[in-house]
């Protein structure tokens, strides 16, 4: 099936800066599709071009295959929920719902009933004569995106948009907002900078960075499987360390760590030989904790450390490992069965990990 | 401790009070009182309504009266119209030091007095000014061309003068409408012209309507631009008050006109707020 929406060698300057550099990626039809990167990394210029405010130095944009190069802002099939919403305030919210309606030339009885549905299919039916500022922000959420979505665009831009919001609000915002798209059986691209908001949501990722997409994958492709070091920094919480290749063994390898750390990683298909500068990640989650060294004899990696600090936040509790041998600190997920619930500062514990978790990549060069 | 507070306040207050009574409120009473009186013998006076009767059936009190109405009317619609684009140049298209020096740059012409200011259009319009010299030597006339003393004469002037009036407010109403509301309006299938009908001028309203009101009242009652531009031909009617009070020493009938004046501010004013269905305190606060 044809994509609903194709960027292709995509590039942005702004004077001698590249904010996007060869940006290509199609969107299937119905699907969530995020772009997640740090501020600063070209997402917001790449959708600013897709919604037409600003002109592609180099590179085509197609929606449902025809260019829109050269359409402006207020004909393309797109339409964006901007970062902080921008409602009109001078409007109630019917016609705030109503004013892509109107603009279309629609009779005023059909915009009357399409904005009740978009109403409804929102959860929020009969305010429509309520001003903007009386609502929540949740609300406003929906109502933005109600209000691009009785246009029925092709493709939905969103730019960051639950970042105004409390956390409590956004988690449930990013379950509302996944299970909007799919009444609305619309394509959404969705930008933010915020991993967990990606993940949750996105049938597809792309991770970007300085400008390029690094990796383009689902959630667990890009958890799991990160095809760059860059990926493995950045989505998810991760152990980074950078030292020297020892010794490579088919795809297993052997890293002293700056800190005199040695252990065992996987090149998961990357070309790396001894003497090189690497990088590896292994995710605090992939650590096992154990009292006693058999229990964890398994495991290619096994390290005796002392609790330096531990990090108590509900499931998501931690430890920080002091190392006995060198002087790196690992950190390490606490098991959720309460079981080293008695670990204080300065208790001995044994950890352990698979080599293949720990993810190896050169090191940049710098 | 509460009667101290209640004696702070009524001494803090105290100083505006008394500036407010003795140079507004007590001579208004005042004008309001001369106005109402009618001169029937040497130092004999009795309350009538003569003064006003004699502004009805004066045409010329009446014609003027009205035509600097009109007039200022007129002169506040320009200025909005010409205001307008270079405030949401100003306040949304320039940006960082090009934005400061051309707000700068309306500020200026403020920084001397409005009797120079006025002189300035004088030597530019004059029969043996600037532009009537350089339209002969250009050949477009034979003979010089006298361009002062004449309505529009007096239009140029007036929205010279309140032109600044108008881009102040206008500036911080639009600075404060977000780029991203605009960009919405042509996101969601609007063109420039739905777009400043549906969202730029109803969030500019307040400014719109603070800057015509004050405007309007400084044209209204502008005297200086309509006397030295406007000449004799063109009367306006501040003229016709300082006549009565200075040349006729008729103080009875200028404090009628004074009152008329002040009538005609209000009235309009009051009829501009509830057209746009705006308060005062929302243009003003």
């Amino acid at each position: 099936m044809q994509p609903d929406l194709e960027c292709v060698n995509l590039t942005r300057r702004f004077g001698d800066t590249v904010a996007v550099d060869n940006v290509s990626f199609e969107v299937p039809r119905g699907s969530f599709f995020s772009i997640l990167g740090p501020s600063g990394c070209g997402k917001t210029t790449i959708m600013r071009m897709i919604a037409g405010f600003l002109e592609p130095s180099a590179g085509d944009i197609l929606i449902r295959g025809g260019s829109v190069i050269d359409t402006p802002p207020n004909k393309r099939p797109v339409n964006m929920v901007f970062q902080h919403l921008a409602l009109f305030p001078m409007m109630n919210i019917a016609d705030n719902i109503g004013y892509g309606l109107r603009r279309a030339g629609m009779p005023r009885a059909e915009i009357a009933t399409k904005v009740e549905q978009a109403l409804e299919r929102i959860g929020l039916p009969g305010i429509g004569e309520r001003k903007i500022n009386e609502l929540s922000g949740g609300q406003k959420q929906r109502v933005a995106i109600a209000r691009c979505m009785v246009l029925e665009p092709d493709v939905l831009l969103l730019d960051e948009p639950l970042g105004a919001l409390d956390l409590k609000l956004r988690e449930r915002m990013k379950v509302e907002l996944k299970a909007l798209q799919a009444a609305f059986d619309t394509t959404f691209v969705y930008i933010t900078h915020d991993q967990s908001e990606a993940l949750v949501m996105s049938d597809d990722i792309a991770v970007m960075n300085e400008g390029r997409f690094e990796q383009v994958g689902s959630g667990q492709d890009l958890y799991y499987r990160p095809d760059t070091a860059f990926v493995a920094g950045f989505v998810g919480d991760t152990n980074r360390w950078a030292g020297r290749i020892e010794r490579t063994e088919g795809d297993g390898i052997e890293l002293r760590t700056d800190s005199g750390m040695l252990m065992r990683g996987a090149a998961h298909g990357r070309v790396l030989s001894a003497g090189d500068r690497a990088e590896i990640f292994v995710r605090p989650e992939a650590i096992r904790i154990a009292h006693s060294a058999e229990e964890l004899s398994h495991f290619d990696n096994q390290m005796t450390g002392r609790v330096g600090s531990i990090l108590f936040n509900g499931a998501a509790s931690r430890i920080i490992v002091q190392d006995s041998s060198g002087n790196g600190e690992i950190e390490v997920n606490l098991p959720q069965s309460g079981e080293f619930s008695t670990l204080t500062r300065g208790s001995e514990v044994q950890i352990g990990w698979s080599g293949a978790q720990g993810n190896c990549f050169a090191a940049a060069v710098s | 401790m509460r009667a101290e507070a209640k004696l702070g306040f009524i001494l803090l207050l105290s100083p505006l009070v008394v500036w407010l009574s003795l140079l507004i409120l007590i001579p208004h009473i005042d004008m309001l009182l001369v106005s109402l009186r009618e001169r029937v013998g040497v130092g004999e006076y009795r309350i009538s309504l003569a003064n006003y009767l004699t502004f009805i059936n004066e045409p010329l009190y009446l014609r003027t009266f009205i035509r600097t109405a009109m007039m200022s009317i007129l002169a506040t619609t320009i200025t909005l119209l010409i205001a307008f684009p270079v405030s949401y140049y100003i306040a949304k298209i320039a940006r960082g030091r090009v934005q400061s020096a051309l707000f700068l740059l309306c500020l200026v012409p403020f920084w001397v007095s409005e009797l120079v200011r006025t002189f300035g259009w004088m030597i530019l319009l004059r029969e043996t000014g600037i532009i009537s010299n350089l339209l002969q030597a250009l050949g477009l006339v034979d003979g010089p061309v006298e361009l002062l003393y004449n309505d529009a004469a007096i239009m140029v002037g007036l929205v010279y003068t309140s032109m600044l009036f108008m881009v102040v407010p206008l500036v911080t109403t639009l600075e404060s409408l977000p780029d991203e509301v605009i960009e919405a309006g042509y996101d969601l299938g609007g063109n420039g012209i739905s777009v400043l009908r549906e969202i730029i001028i109803p969030h500019a309203t307040p400014g719109i309507v603070s800057g015509c009101i004050v405007v309007f009242m400084l044209s209204l009652g502008n005297y200086l631009t309509p006397i030295m531009l406007g000449g004799k031909d063109s009367l306006w009617f501040t003229e016709l008050i300082y006549s009565q009070f200075i040349v006729r020493f008729n103080w009875e009938l200028g404090a009628a006109f004074g009152f008329l004046l002040l009538g005609l501010s209000s009235f309009i004013v009051w009829g501009m707020l509830k057209l746009t269905g705006q308060s005062l305190e929302k243009t003003m606060g």
